[in-house]
C-alpha cells in the first residue's frame, strides 16, 4: 500500500464530497438537529395528563381527593363531568387520557373508616403513558392514605407523642449518581453519537462506493494501478474524518446547549470512537459489496446499521426488557458496547479499564466486518 | 389516458428489472416491524441491584426480600460498604445499590415513635428513564413497608388504619398495557413514508441523474401524465405493504384491529397524498439520489416521526412545539392508526384527521406538481 496513492484517492473523494455541499451540510447538521429534537421536543417524562373527573359524591372528602390529584402537578383538569357521562366518547376523542370516577358512597366510606374505592379509567392506547399515569395515581393515593394514617396515629397516641410528629415511617434517601437531575439529554448524548456515527459512516461509505459502481467509474478505478486496499482505504478515509467531525459537533453542541460535560478523558473517547468507526466503515463497505444501486444500499444500510443502533443498542429501550432471543441478537450490535463505554466515559468519568470486555467485542466486530468486506470486494470485480 | 398507462408500465418494468429491490421493499418493512415489535419495550423490571446490608438482621433481610420479591429488582451481588458498590454501578453490573445501614433492625424494633429506620438507594442516573422508574418502585416498596411498620398490631389498633382509599384501575383498549400494541401499528406510518416518499423521490431523481428525464420530456406526454404515472406504482407497493404490515401486526403480534380495514385503507390513501407530495417536492429540490434520500430521511422522516406522537406523546412536548406538530401530516395518521387499531373508532371520530390529511396532502401535491412542471420547462 503506497501512501502517495492512498492520498490521491482520499483527495479525490474529499473533492467529490466538497462538491456536494447539501449532503455535507446534512451530515454535519443532523447531529445538532437530533440533539435539539431530543433536548427540547421529545421525552418520556409524562406531565400535564388530561384528567377528567366524574364526581358522583360531591362531598368535602371527594374534593380533597381531587385536590390531591391536581396538586401533585402531574394532572390537569380536562373536564368536570356530570354523573352518567359517556366516558368512552371522551377517551375516543382524546379529550381525556384518564378519568377519575368517584362513587356516591365515597364520602360516607371515608367517614366510617371503611375502604373507599374509586375508579380510574385509563386510555390504554398509549401503553407507556398509561403505565406512568397508573404509577402517579397510586403514589398520589398512597400519599393521601399515609396522611390519614399519620393523623389517626397521632390521635391515638394521645396527641404530642413522637409518632405524631414523626414523618414517613421509613427515612428513604434516594440518591442518583452521574446524572443527579435525571435529565434525559445526559443519557441521550452517548446514544446519539452511536447512532449518528453509524449513519454517517455506514451510509456515506456504502453510497460512495455504489455510486461509482452505478456510474461505471469503478471500472476505471480498477484498471488504474491502484491496489484494492489503496482504493478502499482511500475511499473511506474522508468519511472517517467527516464522522469524527460529526462527533465533535455533537459533543460541542451538547455542552453549549445542555451543559453535558465529558467527565472522562478525551483520549479514551477518541480511541473507542475510532474503533467503533472502523467497524462502521467496514459495514459500509460490506453493504456496498452486496448492493447494486444506491436505493438498495440505502435500504440495506438503514436496516443493517441505523435501526439496530437505535432499537437494539439500549439507546431508547432497555436491553434487559427485551425477550431473550432479541437480547442475544443485541450482542451482534456494536452500538451496544459502544454505548456502554461512551456513557462510562462521558457521564461516569470512567476510563477504559472497567470495559475490557466491551472493547474486546468492538475490536472483534471491526476486524470481522472489515475482513469480510475486503474479502468480498477484492475477490470479485468491485 | 394511454400515455399515462405507458408510463405506469414503464415504471413497473423498471421495478422488475431491479430484481433485488423487490425483496428489499418487502423485507425492509418486515424487519423494521419485527425489530420494533420485539425490541421496543419501555417496561422496566429486574433491575440489577447490588446489596449493601450493614445491618444483617431479620428485619433487613425481610426488606431485601421485599425488593427482590417485587420482581422489579434482581440481586446482582452483595458488598460490605457503599464505596465498594461504586465499581458495580460504573461498569453496569448493577444499576441500583440498596444500602441498609447498621441499626436498621434496632430502629424497626423500636417501633413507631422511635428513630425512623434509614434506607438509602443509589441509582445510576445515566439511563434517566430507568432510573426514574426504578426509584419510583423503591419508593413504593419502602412506603408499603413503612405503612406496615407504622400500623400498630395490638388490639388497640385504630380502625381507620384498615381504611383508606383504593384505586381500581380500568384500562381501556389495551388492558394489559402491552407497549407492543402501541409501537407495532406505528410501523405502518414509517413504512409508508419510506416506500411512498423516499422511493419516488429517488426514482425521479435517478432519471434526472441518468439523463432519461430529458428524453421523456420531449415525448408528447403531458406533465400530469408523467407525474401520475411515476407515482402510481408506489401507491400499489404502499397498499401491499399496508396489508402486509396489518396482517403481521394482527396475526404475529396479536394487535387487535377493532375498526374497519376498509376505512384504514381509505384513510391511508389520504396519507399517501402527503407522502407522495413530499417525495415529489424533494425530487424538485435536489440533484442526486444521495441528496434525495438524505433529505427525505433526515430532514423529513426523522423529525416528522418524532413530532407526530408515533413514539413520543405530543402531550409531553413544550407548547410551541405542540403547535408545530399540527403541520406534520403524520400526526393525523398516527391518530388514525391508533384509533382504528385499538380504539375501534369510525369516521365519526376520525373525520377531523381525514380532513387535515386531505387538506395538507392536496396542498403539498399541488405545490410539488407546480415546481415539477417548472423544472421541466
Amino acid at each position: 500500500m503506497k501512501l502517495a496513492k492512498l492520498r490521491a484517492v482520499a483527495a479525490k473523494e474529499y473533492r467529490q464530497a466538497a462538491r456536494d455541499p447539501l449532503t455535507l451540510a446534512m451530515l454535519l447538521g443532523l447531529p445538532t438537529m437530533m440533539l435539539l429534537l431530543y433536548g427540547y421536543a421529545v421525552n418520556f417524562d409524562v406531565r400535564h395528563i388530561k384528567l377528567a373527573v366524574e364526581d358522583r359524591d360531591r362531598t368535602a372528602a371527594s374534593r380533597d381527593l381531587e385536590a390531591a390529584f391536581f396538586n401533585s402537578g402531574y394532572f390537569d383538569l380536562a373536564a368536570d363531568l356530570p354523573a352518567g357521562t359517556d366516558l368512552a366518547r371522551l377517551t375516543e376523542r382524546r379529550r381525556a387520557a384518564a378519568i377519575l370516577v368517584i362513587p356516591e358512597t365515597y364520602g360516607r366510606d371515608v367517614a366510617a373508616g371503611r375502604t373507599a374505592r374509586v375508579q380510574l379509567v385509563l386510555d390504554g392506547a398509549d401503553a407507556n403513558t398509561a403505565t406512568t399515569v397508573l404509577g402517579y395515581a397510586a403514589s398520589v393515593v398512597a400519599e393521601a392514605n399515609a396522611e390519614v394514617v399519620r393523623a389517626e396515629l397521632g390521635r391515638h397516641a394521645g396527641g404530642g407523642s413522637a409518632a405524631a410528629a414523626g414523618g414517613a415511617p421509613i427515612d428513604y434517601e434516594p440518591r442518583v449518581w452521574y446524572n443527579p437531575e435525571l435529565k434525559s439529554t445526559q443519557f441521550l448524548v452517548p446514544g446519539l453519537v452511536g447512532f449518528i456515527l453509524m449513519l454517517t459512516a455506514v451510509l456515506s461509505t456504502a453510497l460512495s462506493v455504489v455510486r461509482e459502481k452505478e456510474r461505471g467509474t469503478m471500472e476505471q478505478l480498477r484498471v488504474s494501478s491502484l491496489s484494492p486496499g489503496e482504493l478502499l482505504v482511500g475511499k473511506t478515509l474522508p468519511y472517517l474524518s467527516i464522522s469524527l467531525a460529526a462527533t465533535a459537533i455533537i459533543l460541542l453542541a451538547a455542552r453549549v446547549l445542555f451543559g453535558v460535560v465529558v467527565r472522562g478523558s478525551y483520549l479514551d473517547l477518541f480511541v473507542v470512537t475510532l474503533i467503533y468507526l472502523i467497524g462502521a466503515l467496514g459495514l459500509g463497505l460490506l453493504v456496498s459489496s452486496v448492493a447494486d444501486s444506491q436505493a438498495m444500499a440505502f435500504q440495506l444500510g438503514a436496516s443493517g446499521s441505523m435501526l439496530p443502533a437505535i432499537l437494539l443498542s439500549g439507546f431508547i429501550f432497555p436491553i434487559r426488557s427485551m425477550p431473550l432471543a432479541v437480547q442475544i441478537l443485541t450482542y451482534a450490535v456494536p452500538a451496544r458496547y459502544f454505548l456502554v463505554v461512551l456513557r462510562g466515559i462521558i457521564l461516569k468519568g470512567a476510563g477504559l479499564a472497567p470495559y475490557g470486555r466491551d472493547m474486546a467485542f468492538l475490536v472483534l466486530y471491526a476486524a470481522a466486518v472489515l475482513g469480510l468486506a475486503f474479502a468480498r470486494l477484492t475477490r470479485k470485480e468491485i | 389516458m394511454y400515455g399515462l398507462w405507458r408510463v405506469i408500465v414503464k415504471e413497473l418494468f423498471q421495478l422488475r428489472h431491479d430484481r433485488k429491490m423487490i425483496p428489499v421493499l418487502i423485507v425492509g418493512p418486515l424487519f423494521q416491524m419485527l425489530a420494533l415489535g420485539y425490541a421496543a419495550n419501555t417496561d422496566v423490571d429486574h433491575i440489577p441491584t447490588v446489596l449493601v446490608d450493614q445491618d444483617r438482621t431479620p428485619a433487613s433481610r425481610t426488606l431485601v426480600d421485599r425488593f427482590t420479591g417485587s420482581g422489579y429488582f434482581t440481586l446482582a451481588g452483595a458488598v460490605p460498604t457503599a464505596d465498594q458498590a461504586e465499581p458495580w454501578l460504573v461498569d453496569g453490573r448493577a444499576q441500583v445499590a440498596l444500602v441498609i445501614p447498621g441499626g436498621y433492625g434496632e430502629d424497626v424494633a423500636a417501633g413507631p415513635g422511635g428513630h425512623p429506620p434509614r434506607v438509602q438507594v443509589l441509582a445510576d442516573g445515566t439511563d434517566a428513564n430507568s432510573a426514574v422508574v426504578g426509584l419510583g418502585y423503591a419508593a413504593k416498596i419502602l412506603a408499603d413497608v413503612g405503612a406496615e411498620l407504622a400500623r400498630p398490631t395490638g388490639p388497640a389498633a385504630p380502625a381507620a388504619a384498615a381504611g383508606g382509599v383504593e384505586v381500581v384501575p380500568r384500562i381501556w383498549y389495551n388492558p394489559d398495557l402491552k407497549s407492543r400494541w402501541f409501537y407495532v401499528p406505528a410501523v405502518l406510518a414509517m413504512v409508508l413514508m419510506l416506500v411512498t416518499m423516499m422511493m419516488p423521490s429517488m426514482a425521479v431523481v435517478r432519471e434526472k441523474e441518468i439523463g432519461t428525464l430529458e428524453q421523456i420530456i420531449v415525448t408528447p406526454l403531458a406533465p400530469w401524465q408523467l407525474i401520475v404515472g411515476k407515482l402510481a406504482p408506489f401507491v400499489v407497493i404502499g397498499v401491499v405493504d399496508l396489508l402486509l404490515v396489518t396482517g403481521v401486526a394482527r396475526w404475529l403480534f396479536g394487535v387487535p384491529l377493532r375498526g374497519s380495514l376498509l376505512l384504514l385503507v381509505l384513510l391511508s390513501l389520504l396519507y399517501l397524498l402527503n407522502t407522495l407530495g413530499l417525495g415529489l417536492l424533494v425530487s424538485t429540490m435536489v440533484n442526486t439520489q444521495q441528496q434525495a434520500m438524505m433529505f427525505s430521511a433526515f430532514v423529513l422522516m426523522v423529525p416528522m416521526i418524532y413530532l407526530s406522537g408515533l413514539i413520543f406523546p405530543i402531550e409531553n412536548m413544550p407548547r410551541p412545539i405542540q403547535i408545530v406538530t399540527y403541520a406534520v401530516p403524520v400526526r393525523y395518521y398516527a391518530n388514525v392508526i391508533r384509533g382504528i387499531f385499538l380504539r375501534g373508532s369510525g369516521i365519526a371520530v376520525l373525520w377531523p384527521d381525514a380532513l387535515a390529511m386531505l387538506g395538507i396532502g392536496a396542498l403539498l401535491l399541488t405545490l410539488a406538481s407546480l415546481r415539477f412542471r417548472k423544472s421541466l420547462d
